[in-house]
């Protein structure tokens, strides 16, 4: 990749399209840097240069209409989207970067969001030496998706069914059972844990925690059942049958309705990969400190399940890393396998250890592993979306 | 004349004004101009003197440190009073005027400050700003509720005071709230440009009150995440983004009057005429998840860019947000961004005069940095300045995902001290 500005490198190496009022700014020449110059207003789209080198290539847009504006690279056919940026605000600046072989282009500005857009033809010269661009990235990103939807729905059934047999035991009072099964059926949801989040309606319902809980709000889901199976040992009352018979009917129909509306997700490669490091993130605020689960401490479970539904989604999205990012695809690599052999030494039976028995000093280790693979997966998705 | 000209009045009025002299300084010829202080120097035995320049006056209808353009340090301390009785809390806060007077003009406590006294008692200062000018220290000193009353019965004779609006906070969402952070009966904010001297302070006022209070938490904060004067520039948060764009001005006077100065309070409350409302929230940062997200989420989660601090819907910094500018997939300011949950026009025009400072304790044992904005406001009613305000972020606020509050503190600021008199005065005779 190419960066001369030295001010926006980090932000430049890490992401596609992204805002950069100051590096524009930092460079005032036109194209200083190679990039090309952008400028939408109402009924004009200037373009700096119609012929540019192919490979990493940045084009600095500015808006200077008055309205919202995007600009497309878009291939030869007009159609096929190669790059884009969205909702630039009247008098902002963003950035576009993007990998593309050399060939024939279209640029289109589209102020106020509407029509074809006011387009222009560009060209992409050969790619200097040692930056390849890989065939067809939108095939693979198409398989990636395909295989990761298929893998949402079958956890998904699972959860169903595994949350049906915890609410029949805890309804019926078979407190063992329903412990047994809590952190096992827990598991579904935590590996696709951002696509379940992703209702911002059924995510407190099924999932909020103690401290989540606004004035005023009903507490359901599991955490609800958490506390009642593993009660503190003073000033708590345990629910009544009746009770738990409700709490358990209400976590079976959100987690039906969860899966109905699951069913019309739709993914791409980029919302994969931003999955993948949320996942890391829950790990990392909520399960290293051992807060997810704060009564029965079966953190370990789920720190499990959101390190598979990452790695799940990094594996999926592999192809894409072969060749234009193979050194982050090697550290991705490493890093779940580091992550995963300090798990392994927690395991107990068909399960973990409880949070609460391992020591502060295995608490730090997992928690710098989990910050050594979150690292790297926060580049993923910029990788993926090129 | 409005309350809060008072104040500015004060800052630069009679003689060379404040910010002439800080002009001053800038230009390099800043010098200890002690014959402008006039009685402040002859009236003090302490030797130690003040640049005129960096001193902010204590006296006044408002305390000092709440309009006060905003220093770079600070050092709070709440105080749990463990005095038995009224005339002893009293006392202490006499005592307290009396040094938070001498310590904000550059002074040294006591009679014979830092070296001046008997070889074989210890100093009555504790020495360590010796040297070091006055870098516009303000104290400023606030009432908890658990001063008034200890949940049961009154304390200090004070539960008929207990101002309406001095409540206990409701928890709100995602509160991760520490009991040795959080609370205190007595509160004592101070604020400088020199953190030395920020601590200098509390610590001369924490021994001064041995016996009588204990603290209970301090916190220090470095960088300001505010402007409170128009000729700042707006700092920036542990998130690298500007903070405090739409903050009230000190010399916005009518914003104040109306969001931050308590006045026509009747009857008990009619102490706090003058005073203020102060909302301390010690608020950790997911320092390290937030460094991993993409630049794009983190302008459309704050609703600014990063480098110029622009809305996303255009402009400048100072540029009004426009929620209505349609984008691609909804309005182009996110409708959960920062910018569009906490602004007045959902808040029901509410503003508060917001004067935090970004903190850092070390790391947490898991070798991420304890750091974040340790929050502070001046409301008029954290009813209706604060509550509704913070349960809107908790629940609805994209970047609530990346913070959690781990100490909260509400207290009640007694207006300003007349020479003669000391902090809280009117609470007791009133």
């Amino acid at each position: 990749m190419k960066i001369t500005a030295p001010l926006c490198a980090t932000a430049a190496v890490a992401l596609v399209a992204l805002t950069l009022t100051g590096c524009t700014e930092n460079t005032p020449e036109s194209s200083g840097d190679g990039s090309v110059q952008i400028t939408s207003t109402a009924d004009a789209c200037d373009v700096s240069t119609a012929t540019a080198p192919g490979g990493t290539v940045k084009f600095q847009i500015k808006n200077a209409g008055t309205q919202v504006t995007e600009f497309y690279l878009l291939a030869e056919d007009g159609l096929r989207i190669v790059g884009e940026v969205e909702n630039i605000g009247p008098g902002l600046s963003r950035d576009l970067i993007v990998i593309a072989p050399e060939g024939k282009y279209i640029t289109a500005c589209k102020p106020g969001m509407i029509g074809e857009g006011i387009r222009a033809d560009f060209a992409l010269t050969a790619a200097p030496a040692g930056q390849a661009v890989s065939a067809d990235r939108a095939k693979l990103g198409e398989t990636a998706v395909t295989l990761y939807t298929a893998y949402v729905k079958d956890q998904i059934e699972q959860l169903v069914t595994g949350t049906g047999d915890f609410a029949d035991a805890f309804a019926a009072g078979d407190t063992a059972k329903a412990k047994e099964l809590y952190a096992a059926v827990r598991m579904h949801w935590e590996r696709i844990e951002p696509v379940a989040e992703s209702f911002g309606d059924l995510d407190p319902i099924l999932d909020a925690r103690e401290a989540d809980l606004e004035p005023g709000q009903k507490w359901t889901g599991w955490h609800r059942a958490e506390k009642d199976l593993w009660p503190p040992a003073t000033g708590y009352t345990a629910m009544t049958k009746a009770e738990r018979g409700k709490l358990a009917e209400k976590m079976v129909a959100d987690t039906n309705e969860l899966a109905k509306r699951v069913q019309d997700l739709e993914y791409n490669p980029a919302t994969l990969a931003n999955g993948a490091k949320e996942l890391l993130d829950e790990v990392a605020t909520g399960k290293v400190t051992g807060e997810e689960e704060i009564w029965s401490h079966t953190d370990l479970w789920d720190f499990q399940a959101n390190v598979d539904g990452a790695r799940i989604a990094y594996e999926d999205l592999k192809p894409l890393l072969a060749g234009s990012a193979a050194a982050l695809d090697e550290q991705l690599q490493n890093r779940f396998t580091d992550l995963q052999k300090l798990l392994d030494q927690h395991k107990r039976g068909a399960g973990f250890i409880y949070y609460d028995e391992l020591t502060e000093a295995q608490k730090t280790e997992l928690s710098s592993a989990v910050d050594a693979l979150a690292e790297p997966l926060s580049k993923l998705t910029a990788a993926v979306a090129k | 004349m409005s309350l809060w000209r008072s104040r500015s009045d004060r800052s630069h009025g009679a003689g060379p004004s404040r910010r002439s002299l800080l002009t001053a300084a800038g230009a390099g010829g800043l010098g200890v101009a002690a014959g402008a202080l006039g009685h402040s120097v002859a009236a003090n035995a302490a030797p130690r003197m003040a640049l005129v320049s960096d001193v902010v006056p204590f006296y006044g209808e408002h305390q000092a440190g709440i309009d006060t353009q905003a220093q770079d340090r600070m050092h709070m301390a709440a105080f749990d009073v463990t005095a038995t009785g009224r005339e002893e809390l009293i006392a202490l806060l006499t005592e307290w005027t009396a040094a938070i007077e001498q310590m904000t003009r550059g002074a040294e406590v006591g009679q014979d400050g830092a070296t001046g006294g008997d070889y074989e008692a210890p100093p009555e200062d504790t020495g360590e700003a010796i040297d070091l000018s006055a870098s516009n220290l303000t104290v400023t000193v606030g009432f908890g509720r658990s001063l008034f009353t200890d949940g049961r019965k009154a304390r200090f004779d004070l539960g008929g005071k207990l101002p309406e609006a001095l409540i206990s906070m409701p928890h709100f969402p995602g509160d991760f709230l520490e009991e040795a952070r959080s609370g205190g009966d007595i509160v004592v904010q101070a604020c400088a440009d020199d953190p030395q001297v920020a601590v200098h302070a509390v610590r001369n006022l924490a021994r001064i009150a041995f016996g009588r209070a204990r603290v209970r938490w301090s916190q220090i904060g470095f960088g300001r995440t505010s402007s409170t004067s128009a000729t700042q520039k707006t700092p920036r948060n542990l998130f690298g983004f500007k903070d405090g764009t739409a903050n009230i001005m000190s010399e916005d006077g009518a914003a104040l009057s109306e969001h931050v100065w308590v006045k026509g309070a009747q009857g008990p409350e009619a102490w706090m005429n003058g005073g203020s409302y102060l909302v301390a929230r010690r608020i950790r940062m997911h320092i390290e998840t937030w460094d991993r997200s993409p630049l794009g989420d983190q302008e459309r989660i704050i609703g600014r860019t990063k480098r110029g601090g622009a809305p996303l819907s255009g402009g400048d910094e100072f540029t009004e947000p426009d929620f209505e500018m349609p984008g691609r997939g909804g309005p182009v300011m996110p409708v959960d961004s920062h910018v569009a949950i906490a602004h007045p026009r959902v808040n029901g025009g509410v503003r508060m005069l917001r004067r935090g400072f970004n903190y850092t304790d070390g790391s947490d044992g898991l070798g991420r940095l304890d750091a974040g904005l340790f929050f502070i406001a001046f409301v008029v009613d954290p009813r209706t300045h604060y509550v509704p305000m913070q349960n809107a972020m908790a629940k609805n606020d994209a970047l609530s995902e990346y913070l959690r509050h781990t100490g909260s503190g509400l207290f009640a600021v007694p207006p300003g001290v007349q020479p003669g008199g000391y902090l809280g005065q009117g609470l007791f005779e009133l």
